[in-house]
């Protein structure tokens, strides 16, 4: 299967992990492996940047899994900008995903304010992977931005309810310039597996995983579902017959002799 | 508008006859439903909905580590003095109690802080009585100087501010602010505080307005159970949590559910709430609102909090003392209330992770 290729980073998997949610970092850690996910999103609010020896941070070293720290809990651009800042300093990394969800209760991404945030990012450098409404208009402001890759919703977070934006992210997926990583609502393995069948590059997977009755076993689910999506993909799955066969064909005629 | 002109549409009996009519009907609706009203909220607080308590908890249960995963935030109170000038029927603070009250000062701060840290806390939460010519805006502001710098999240649990009061704190790194409104029934109210600013049942119950329009990032709300009937009080307080929630969107919301704890010269309540309908009350509270935050603090047993871990809480004390100095700088002062779960932070975190969840120290950032 064709790698992923986003900013100066190449992927051999196509399914990146939240690390909120589990139990323990020991099951988050195990989780990451069996997922064989080389990108892991970690809430800055969630590290202590002043301790060496943070327990989150400690169950996520290894040499394939790359960080990418988020900037939940800000509310606006400025706040994002400054955590952003503040990730790259601690965490060594210039890519971060850009998370701004005003909105405390279904954690809804602030368009206006994502869109000033990466303008101001990419002019620092950053590689940023904003997580999004499902908006192909933003989609292409926010490339002409400068953004590495986008992630919109497959539905409200933490909500495991699928691709109810399904319409919205097949424009958006023909349209793209950049990566389209699904972020957000992937409820089970068959969703992650759409998402890879309609040519989406990635998902992100959290809740499901984390809150699983065996969260190893569905992080290996998830993997396999990533791979047979993306595999269907990329050997042209077959169109569904969209139209029937009319009894009384409407052009026969046509070809009749008059 | 402010909650005031919504509260005063309603009325106390019709709603608590409202809540006792309710049927077996409308429970199983409310049960099925995915997403439920206030109307579903009394169903599920009804005496209707007793019968199916079990069901009421496994969906606590999963719609609670949906939103919020295997996890219990983890929090400590700092009580920061004892004066007050209030009349509180129920509380140890209450002005009559002729006791040596204590307020305290940075250096006393400072030592509360050393322990507090020391015993794994990141999340801290401030409690004073009501004094305000000795514990106001600046004895606040000189306290979150010493105690900012060490701590990545703070709440305040003092007497109701202006709102002018709420944007300074807010802008010297106050993150939530908790105001109960004790009772929402007016008459009762106007009993259990017969004297001190606290009497005014209007100014409290406008308090949260005030704290939203200085854009608090949470606010935290309930009612002392024992006070009056629980039903109605706890369905005026959702009821404040729906308008709060559509006003001042950006904030975030807490519920707590304090039962009158035995204090300094106070008797036991009068409308006491049964470990069962506590249980009742809490799923009730999940399955209305799935994105409340749910504090159970150490007012509560050892098992019942125990179990409350997979029922619906999120946020939880340990270890904590509710006394100024409590910690160490002072530890003989007046305390509030006594404790009933005396588990040191260390041992509650390994009592949560036995239950397959882990406990969170710390998931705010000072530099948010």
């Amino acid at each position: 299967m064709k790698m992923l290729t986003i900013a100066d980073k190449s992927f051999s998997s196509r399914l990146f992990l939240g690390t909120g949610k589990f139990g323990s970092a020991k099951q988050m850690e195990e989780a990451v492996l069996a997922s064989a996910s080389e990108l892991v999103t970690v809430a800055l609010k969630r590290v202590d940047l002043e301790k060496e020896t943070d327990d989150l941070l400690l169950h996520l070293q290894h040499p394939a899994v790359d960080l990418l720290p988020n900037t939940s809990g800000v509310r606006n651009a400025k706040e994002a900008v400054f955590a952003a800042q503040l990730a790259r300093e601690a965490l060594e990394t210039n890519w971060v995903k850009l998370e701004i969800h005003p909105d405390p209760r279904y954690l809804m991404p602030d368009p206006i304010e994502t869109l000033k945030a990466t303008e101001e990012l990419a002019k620092l450098g950053f590689v940023i992977l904003p997580y999004i409404h499902a908006d192909p208009v933003l989609c292409k402001r926010l490339e002409d931005a400068g953004t590495a890759a986008v992630m919109p919703l497959g539905s409200p977070i933490g909500s495991n309810k699928g691709l109810k934006t399904i319409d919205f992210l097949e424009i958006i997926i023909e349209q793209s310039k950049v990566p389209v990583i699904i972020d957000a609502g992937i409820g089970a393995p068959s969703d992650a597996a759409l998402a890879m069948e309609l040519g989406a590059d990635a998902v992100l997977v959290n809740t499901a995983i984390a809150i699983a009755g065996n969260p190893v076993a569905m992080a290996t689910a998830f993997k396999l579902a990533v791979q047979a999506g993306r595999m269907a993909y990329e050997s042209k799955l077959g169109e569904k017959i969209k139209f029937g066969r009319a009894t009384s064909p409407l052009t026969q005629f046509l070809e009749d002799e008059f | 508008m402010n909650f005031k002109d919504l509260f005063d549409q309603f009325n106390w009996d019709e709603v608590k006859a409202s809540i006792l009519n309710k049927t077996k009907d409308d429970v199983e609706i409310a049960l099925i439903k995915s997403k439920r009203n206030l109307e579903d909220f009394k169903a599920l607080i009804s005496p209707a909905a007793q019968p199916y308590l079990e069901q009421m908890a496994q969906l606590s249960h999963q719609i609670t580590q949906k939103r919020f995963g295997k996890t219990i935030q983890m929090f400590a109170p700092m009580y920061l003095s004892n004066e007050c000038n209030n009349i509180c029927t129920y509380c140890g603070f209450s002005m009559e109690h002729g006791i040596k009250r204590k307020t305290l000062s940075g250096a006393e701060i400072l030592q509360e802080i050393n322990v507090i840290k020391k015993l794994g806390f990141d999340h801290v939460l401030l409690v004073t009585g009501e004094a305000n010519h000795t514990v106001h805006l600046d004895y606040f502001l000189d306290a979150l100087k010493v105690i900012k710098p060490h701590f990545s999240n703070v709440s305040i649990e003092v007497q109701p501010l202006d709102e002018a009061e709420y944007e300074i704190l807010q802008q010297a790194g106050v993150n939530a602010v908790l105001v109960y409104q004790e009772t929402y029934h007016k008459e009762k109210y106007k009993d259990y505080h017969p004297k001190g600013k606290k009497s005014n049942f209007y100014y409290r119950l406008d308090t949260p307005d005030r704290i939203g329009k200085a854009s608090m990032h949470k606010i935290g709300l309930g009612v002392l159970l024992g006070l009056e009937d629980w039903r109605t009080d706890s369905f005026f307080c959702a009821l404040h949590l729906e308008y709060l929630q559509k006003n001042y969107w950006q904030t975030k919301y807490s519920v707590a559910f304090p039962r009158i704890r035995p204090a300094e010269g106070v008797d036991i309540s009068n409308y006491p709430i049964q470990d069962k309908e506590l249980v009742q009350l809490i799923c009730a509270y999940r399955l209305f609102n799935e994105e409340v935050e749910i504090s159970i603090s150490t007012r509560e047993t050892e098992t019942f909090r125990n179990n409350l871990i997979t029922l619906g809480s999120t946020t939880m004390s340990a270890g904590s003392k509710t006394n100024p100095g409590g910690y160490c700088a002072d530890e003989q002062s007046l305390a509030q209330f006594e404790i009933s779960d005396e588990r040191s932070p260390g041992e509650f975190e390994k009592m949560i992770n036995e239950k397959g969840y882990t406990a969170v120290w710390k998931d705010w950032d000072k530099a948010f």
